[in-house]
Parts: C-alpha cells; structure tokens; sequence
C-alpha cells in the first residue's frame, strides 16, 4: 500500500510534531536562515503553515547592503555563496516584514548578528518585545563578512561572551548558529550551553573558493565564500552527531538536506528538528515534500512518534 | 508562477553551439508578459544542481490531434551552451522531463502608444524582445529591431521576428551577415531619424552600456533587460543583484536581478564605470 493510499483510509497518522527549548513544532523542517528571504518570497509555491516553523533571513541593527558581485557560483554537488548579510535591519523588519508572519499559525524565529558585542545586544533587546517571534536564532558563524559572526563563533570565550549578554537581554528562547570552520565545534557548542543557550544549531557553510581557469581570478568578488548544498552533507552529519554528544539542549541539523532521507539522517544522529536550505532554491516546494516523506517514513516504519526516531543511531 | 514538472517537446541546435528548446507549459501563456523568464533545470540533475534562468522567447499552441490528443500549450527558449548547465540541457531529447519555475520577474512596459519603438538585441539577448515586438506590433505600434552580433552565427529568428511584423535591420562586426560594424552605429543612425522613439535593448553589457549612453545623450527612454548568475529567481538568495542608480561604496544599494527586474529602466541601474564615452565603443565591445 502506497503512502498517499495509507493517508486516504484514515490509518492513524504518525505525528511529527516536535518541540525545542519550549517553541512547539508541527513538525521538525524550517528553513535555514537566508535561503527563505523573509518567507513571503515562498508564499506563492505553498502553505507557509505547513513548516515547522519559519527563520528569517539575518537581521542587523543597521540595514546592510551586503558585498560585491558576483556573489554566487555553482560548485560540484553545492553552491558557494559570499552574499554579505544583506538585510533591511531590524526597524524595517519590525515595521513591514513582522505583520505578515501572523497569517500563519507557524512559530518565527528571526535570525541575527552584529558587528559589535553592543549591537547584539541591542538587536535582542528589541526582538524581546515582539509577540510575533517566538525565538532568535543568534548567528556567530557567517564567514563572509569581517565583523558579524565568524569571530565569535571560532574562539570559545567570545562565543560565550556574546551568548550570555544576548541571554541577558533577551526573553525569548535562544539558539545558536554554530559554524564548522573550527577545529572542534563541541568545544563552542559547550560554550555555548554553558553561557545559556537553549538549543544549538549547526552547521553554517565551510569556507571555500572556487577560481575561473580563464580569467584567473576567484569565481566570487569576495575572493572566498560560503559552501552549501548536498556536497556538505556528510560533514553536517557528523558535526551534529558530535554536538548531541556534547551538549545536553536540543541540536537543530543543518547542512545539504535536499530530501527526507537526508533529513532523516539528522533525526538519527539526535537532531530535534532540521533546517533545509540550498535545497529551496533547487525546488520551491521542497520543504513540504521533506515533511511528507517523513509521515511516509514513519508510517512505512510504524513509528507513531518522530520523537521515538530521533536519537535512534545504532553504534 | 507555478512550478511545472513537464517535458522537452523539442531541442534542437539552430546555429553552431545554440539551439531551441520547446517545453510542455499547460496554462502559461495567460501568465505570462514580455520580457519575463523561467528557471529550468533537468529532472535528474547531477552534475548539476541549481536550475539556470531563460528568457521566454516565444509561446505557442500544438492543435489538438485526431487521435484524441488535446491541444498543448508550449514555451520556447533559445539559449547557447555556455558551461555544464546549458550542455546538460542541449542533450536532452523530445519526452526528457525537466522542472520549469515561472513565470519569473518583471518584464517589459509596452510604453507610449503609438510611439516609435526600437528594439536592440546583441546576440542571444534578443530572446527576450520577440514577446514584446508581438505585443507592440498588435497594440498597433510601428517596431523595428536592430539585430547585432559578432558574425552571423550570433544572427537567430530575425525571420520570425520579420513574419510578426517587426522591421529588421542586421549588423555583425566581421560585416558576416547585413551591415558590417557595430549595432550601435544603427541606433544612433536611426535615433537621428526618430528622436521620439523608445528603445528596449538586451545584449551583453558593453553593448547595453553603449546604448545608454547613446540613449542618456538624447533623452531617449530606455528599458533594459539583464542577465545575472541566479540561485533561486525569487528574491530569496540574493546572489543576482545589480546595482542601482544612487549606488556608492558608503551607500550601496542592491537590486535583485529576479525580482526587480530583470527588465529595468535604465534610470534604475548605476551605470558607473561600464558606462562608454560618447556614445559609441571604442574597445570594441559591443557585441
């Protein structure tokens, strides 16, 4: 028996639903910040109610117009990508993106950064008073940009020190974006944890370059960028197996999901939830087939609770 | 927009190294305006993984059959195979499925009714422009295209562009295929003769510089369409931005590609350093 036939009689359906440091989830897919734009631009492909839950493109104080071009280049397998963070700062944000967010009965996260330990912090004391956002994910791994990131998320102490003055002016649940650029991201991850963190995500993209033989020159004007998409994968899957390890709040996975096999992978290793990202720009509609391949999975393996799949590694 | 997992109708290579494709679109055509694209990619993509963005060239309509098959909208694109993504798709064959985004983007305005209209297309840049020709030819419009290239081969449809009524007029640097030198040498000859026209032009960028410039001279209202290295084509990765007129270093401004475009007035686009001196190309770029 197919899975759209199972789904038509009425076989009792699995349930996906999931939840992460209080923020409750219909299911374990969102996407991963800065792949969804601000979610309207998706709105038109398929119900944003479907998802788990939504995350913003990277917010700042101030808005940012994000690097030179070209900013993108195809890779094998992946995508390198050095875009900049651009956004329209967080006052643009609140007064004409938030609105929109309360047509759907999805949890937000928005996701941000900041030049300087102050803006950080500022950016965090104004999401607090947002009803419409549910959480923040705090971005210390983009490394793409000099400031805003990449500095926090490599050394230990800067990244405790900028999770704790976050947690201390924000009231709201709080993930943190880890980057794989370190030499051990349980060492971060614990730092994290540590500073109060409620859930950790990872993996941000691997630094990488890409040269066109022909001109000599990097394929990409800021010399180095971002790489993403399924060539990634394998890396991701290991660094989160080695986050749960480590920590003991929920792991978001995050790293070349293109489908529900993919995902299920994270869930195994003992992510909570994931994040799609390069994959949307492939398909529009991508997230949604994940979320019903993994009711497929479920049903197909008489699991009745995605929660009793995560974690399920056998060593 | 929709998301179409449809079929190849027919590719086929028309000049050396570019070729037409016809793709399976029910419904599209009520959609669609000139000057928009799509995001196509193979289904089975490896080695490849982003879709690449088309102009849609033209639509059309197979009647339906005696044995029973019904009528079936189609989109045609013409493109050049330029790296692994245009290769892959120039040998797929009738019957190969592809997955097609679009309508994508903002296309052309029609501009003022009974004006002139002159269109420039450089090479495969006139893809975009045979939609619009049809639309300014039956709103009544006089058109007339001015079609350059490098040598003949870069020449595609002006016979098509011809039969819809559009007045054409080649030009290729190596003198190949009609006049020989650069198109921008006939805009200006015709400018002269219709200072009122509009022009819409799509090309590679020194071409378009080219034309600005000669249009900026005689205030001469210009639209331009653009190409860009794209992710998504919806306004989500931000990797195709231009930038925009009020640019700088201290506050630049960023415009997508996909969504703002890809046809812009030129009033909206920074033209800065690629901008050419007197209106014509002295480095030979116009192409």
């Amino acid at each position: 028996m197919s899975f759209q036939e199972k789904k038509s009689m009425n076989v009792v359906r699995p349930s996906l639903a999931v939840e992460i440091a209080g923020i409750k989830m219909k299911n374990p897919v969102m996407p991963a910040s800065g792949t969804f734009g601000y979610g309207e631009e998706y709105a038109p492909y398929f119900d944003l109610g479907r998802l788990g839950a939504l995350v913003t493109k990277g917010l700042s104080l101030n808005p940012k117009a994000g690097n030179p071009t070209p900013r993108i280049a195809e890779t094998t397998s992946g995508m390198l990508n050095a875009i900049g963070l651009q956004n329209v700062g967080i006052d643009a944000f609140l007064a004409d993106k938030v609105a929109y967010y309360q047509n759907f009965d999805v949890p937000v996260i928005a996701n941000f950064f900041g030049n300087t330990l102050e803006e950080y912090g500022e950016v965090a004391r104004r999401l607090s008073d947002i009803p419409e956002i549910s959480a923040v994910e705090l971005n210390i791994s983009c490394p793409n940009v000099k400031q805003g990131g990449i500095v926090f998320g490599t050394d230990p102490r800067a990244a405790a020190q900028v999770v704790a003055l976050v947690r201390k002016a924000l009231n709201k649940p709080l993930i943190v974006k880890l980057t794989p650029n370190v030499t051990d991201i349980t060492v971060i991850a614990r730092a994290a944890e540590e500073a109060g963190a409620d859930a950790i995500s990872c993996i941000n993209t691997l630094t990488g370059m890409a040269i066109d033989v022909r001109t000599r020159r990097p394929k990409i004007a800021n010399r180095t960028g971002g790489l993403s998409g399924p060539a990634i994968r394998p890396v991701a899957v290991r660094m989160v197996h080695q986050v749960v390890q480590a920590v003991k709040i929920p792991v978001i996975g995050i790293g070349g999901i293109t489908c529900a096999r993919d995902a299920l992978e994270f869930l195994i290793v003992g992510a909570r939830a994931v994040q799609v990202g390069t994959a949307n720009f492939i398909d529009p509609g991508v997230m949604p087939d994940i979320i019903d391949g993994l009711e497929g999975f479920c049903l197909e393996e008489g699991i009745a609770d995605i929660n009793d799949l995560i974690g399920s590694l056998q060593l | 927009m929709k998301n179409y997992k449809t079929i190849v109708l027919a590719n086929q290579e028309i000049t050396s190294g570019t070729f037409r494709m016809r793709i399976l679109t029910p419904g599209f055509s009520g959609t669609v305006c000139p000057g928009q694209f799509v995001m196509l990619r193979p289904e089975l993509a490896l080695p490849t993984l982003l879709r690449r963005p088309f102009g849609i060239f033209r639509l059309g309509c197979l009647p339906a059959e005696c044995d029973g098959l019904p009528a079936r909208e189609y989109l045609e694109i013409l493109y050049k195979v330029v790296g692994e993504g245009t290769r892959i798709l120039s040998e797929l064959h009738q019957g190969d499925r592809v997955e097609l985004l679009g309508p994508l983007g903002q296309g052309f305005d029609l501009g003022v009714p009974g004006r002139e209209k002159i269109l420039v297309g450089g090479g495969i840049g006139l893809v975009p422009l045979f939609m619009l020709g049809e639309a300014l030819i039956s709103r009544g419009d006089r058109v007339r295209l001015l079609m350059g290239g490098r040598s003949r081969d870069d020449i595609l449809a002006v016979t098509e562009f011809e039969r819809s009524g559009v007045e054409t007029y080649v030009s290729t640097d190596d003198g190949s295929l009609g006049e020989e030198g650069f198109v921008t040498r006939v805009l200006e000859r015709k400018l002269g003769k219709y200072p009122e026209a509009e022009v819409f032009a799509c090309g590679p960028m020194p071409m378009l510089s080219a034309v600005e410039n000669i249009c900026r001279g005689r205030c001469v209202t210009l639209q331009v369409s653009l190409e860009a290295h794209m992710a998504c084509g919806v306004g989500a990765c931000l990797g195709c931005v231009v930038k925009g007129a009020g640019h700088s270093e201290t506050r630049p401004r960023y415009l997508c590609t996909c969504k703002a475009g890809p046809v812009f007035n030129s009033s909206d686009l920074d033209w800065g350093k690629v901008a050419v001196a007197n209106g014509s190309c002295a480095e030979g770029g116009c192409k």
